[in-house]
């Protein structure tokens, strides 16, 4: 089952007369339970893709479906109702809110849905239990690592049991130690069924994937799972 | 997303810039503040002078001797000898003059007044009986000046509180005792209750005599230094003041109004301009204080715009995990009502405050305007909405990408 349909995707960004080509022409289907990882140099347009997949922002052209929502067609309130209940959202700088405890970020996401209060703090005190934070959550984002903040964001990205969890360079700001930490979370996350979609330029992150989407200039050079194993075994990185 | 929720988490935000939210504030403070002093001051002065005219008396009109007319020489009013007791008669008993309910000729002049020990130079009246009818006067013990006593040319004498405590000691009662006025001796037979004063001279500072004793005896004068009439009902001063003045001209052999050697004058008159005097200098003081209350609003918008630029971020990422517009519309528009509101609660105080210490300093009495208070709550809350509403609309417009992209 896809839980992904991307037809023909392209994003032109126009400024002034001159217009650059970010994504042109992508397609590809990500089906429930993959964990795919995609790579590319900077300015391949991987980070307007996952732009596009986070329903952030809108394609120039082509179709985007979502666990079976056309989200190319949908008003700025559908979108944020769709980033709210199907995309679970991993960033490169956590994007905590600072004043609050984990706790309080973690219930954010649930804030908006109109969860009430008390299922909102049982479930956001489950999910900081499931990624080892029991004993953290009434700490604010200065009071822990960085390995931690980003446990805070899995966690707050998963309170909604989203459809596909979207993570953007998620080891690129936390040492190597623990990194390996947060992708063995992602890993479990996907044994037990999530979908899982994560920009990297690293190969040794990559790895964790299942499946490896590569984009250079705006297109999909290459899809798929084996040659970038020779890579990584050509390179040596285990 | 609950609005309780909004609330503390909008406290919570601007607990964070303490100073800067202080200083927003003030703006709105400083704006209500002084708008609340100024209705209330303003309030309590047309109070004090609706007072004044209750006082007073409404239905009141004075005759003054000496001409009205303001071009040419004009003597000193009360240097003038036209005004008669038989004019005075003549108002009461004229078929012509419908509109008077009392007439009570007067005549006042300053005497040295003394008792054993003590001396005192005060406002001596010549008066008749309906004098404390006329001019609302009250009795703090014994009994008013008599029909009787004007009749026999008796020297009894009504004194006033201030008279009292001059001459013989705060809280004495020297009923029956004797003063000497002018060198003759009276007994006192009254003491008027207090009217207080202010603005228009001491009114516990006189001594009532009965006016036949005042002009015979006292000063050796046969003229009057000023009628007081009572009109039937506030709404006929004016044909009162018409009607009474043809009498005079007529009886004073003058053929019109320009001639006349007296005026008539209305206490309401005067009151109503001195009223309407306040009335407009408080309107431009109020719009004045409005203006503040401007500047104020503008402050707030701008601490609002610095705001949302700051957390553009935080903006982003809410708006990535679900926010609506309306959401974050909702709290940033909290925000600043937040911030305008306690400023208002405070300013609200801080008027209340200063019209107190006001009217205690002053004699004007101090009033609690109700309306003031409602229109600062009110006022206050608008210009969060007003001042708000724009950059809570720019921080819902931010595109969430544009938002997280932002360093």
């Amino acid at each position: 089952m896809n839980i992904i349909h991307v037809s023909r995707l392209s994003k032109i960004y126009t400024t002034g007369t001159v217009s650059t080509i970010a994504l042109n022409d992508v397609s590809f289907d990500i089906k429930k339970g993959e964990f795919v990882a995609i790579m590319g140099p900077s300015g391949s347009g991987k980070s307007t893709l996952m732009h596009l997949l986070g329903a952030l922002d809108a394609p120039t052209r082509g179709d985007y479906v979502l666990d079976g929502e056309e989200v190319s067609k949908l008003t700025d309130d559908q979108l944020a109702d769709i980033r709210n209940r199907k995309i679970g959202f991993v960033f490169q700088a956590f994007n905590l809110l600072p004043r609050y405890s984990a706790l309080q970020n973690v219930m954010l996401p649930m804030m908006y849905a109109g969860v009430p209060k008390i299922e909102r703090r049982e479930r956001a005190k489950k999910f900081l239990t499931m990624v080892g934070l029991a004993d953290r959550m009434d700490h604010t984002s200065n009071q822990l690592s960085g390995g931690q903040m980003q446990r805070v964001a899995i966690a707050r990205s998963l309170v909604m049991n989203p459809s596909i969890l979207l993570a953007d360079e998620p080891t690129g700001n936390i040492a190597s130690a623990q990194a390996v930490e947060i992708m063995e979370i992602f890993q479990k996350l996907n044994k037990e069924g999530h979908t899982i979609i994560m920009i990297t330029h690293e190969l040794d992150i990559a790895k964790y994937a299942k499946r490896i989407i590569h984009i250079k200039d705006g297109k999909i050079i290459k899809d798929g799972k084996g040659y970038m194993q020779r890579r990584i075994r050509a390179s040596g990185v285990q | 997303m609950e609005y309780s929720e909004v609330i503390s988490e909008s406290f919570g935000n601007m607990l964070i810039n303490k100073l800067r939210t202080g200083l927003a504030a003030l703006g709105i403070v400083i704006g209500i503040g002084s708008v609340i002093a100024l209705i209330s001051l303003g309030q309590a002065t047309q109070q004090s002078i609706q007072d004044r005219i209750e006082d007073l008396g409404a239905n009141l009109l004075t005759i003054n001797p000496g001409a009205q007319r303001t071009e040419g020489v004009r003597g000193a009013a009360g240097g003038v000898t036209t005004l008669t007791l038989d004019d005075a008669n003549s108002i009461k008993t004229s078929h012509q003059i419908t509109t008077i309910r009392n007439v009570s000729p007067e005549f006042s002049r300053r005497a040295q007044v003394t008792t054993g020990g003590a001396n005192t130079n005060t406002q001596i009246i010549g008066v008749t009986p309906v004098y404390a009818t006329v001019h609302k006067i009250t009795m703090d013990s014994g009994s008013f000046i008599s029909e009787r006593d004007d009749l026999g040319m008796t020297k009894v004498a009504v004194i006033g509180l201030q008279v009292v405590s001059d001459l013989f000691g705060v809280g004495s009662a020297p009923i029956g005792q004797s003063i000497k006025i002018a060198g003759k001796t009276f007994a006192i037979i009254g003491i008027t209750a207090s009217k207080g004063g202010t603005g228009f001279g001491n009114q516990d500072d006189i001594i009532f005599v009965p006016l036949s004793t005042a002009q015979k005896q006292l000063f050796g004068i046969d003229y009057l230094s000023s009628i007081a009439l009572e009109a039937k009902d506030s709404d006929v001063m004016t044909d009162a003041q018409t009607q009474v003045g043809y009498l005079l001209l007529a009886r004073h052999h003058l053929s019109d109004v320009t001639q006349a050697d007296f005026s008539i004058m209305s206490q309401q008159d005067i009151l109503n301009t001195a009223s309407s005097a306040t009335g407009t200098f408080t309107i431009l003081l109020s719009g004045i204080a409005a203006i503040s209350l401007l500047v104020g609003g503008i402050g707030i918008m701008n601490i609002m715009l610095v705001t949302v630029t700051e957390r553009t971020r935080e903006i982003g990422l809410r708006k990535a995990l679900g926010a609506k517009k309306k959401d974050i519309i909702t709290q940033f528009l909290i925000e600043a009502i937040i911030l305008t509101f306690s400023g208002g609660i405070v300013g609200m105080l801080l008027g209340i405050l200063i019209s107190y210490i006001i009217s205690n300093l002053t004699q004007v009495p101090f009033v609690l305007s109700v309306q003031a208070i409602m229109l600062a709550i009110g006022v206050s809350a608008g210009i969060g909405i007003l001042f708000g509403w724009y950059p809570a609309k720019r921080a819902s417009d931010l595109q969430p990408i544009e938002a997280l992209r932002y360093e």
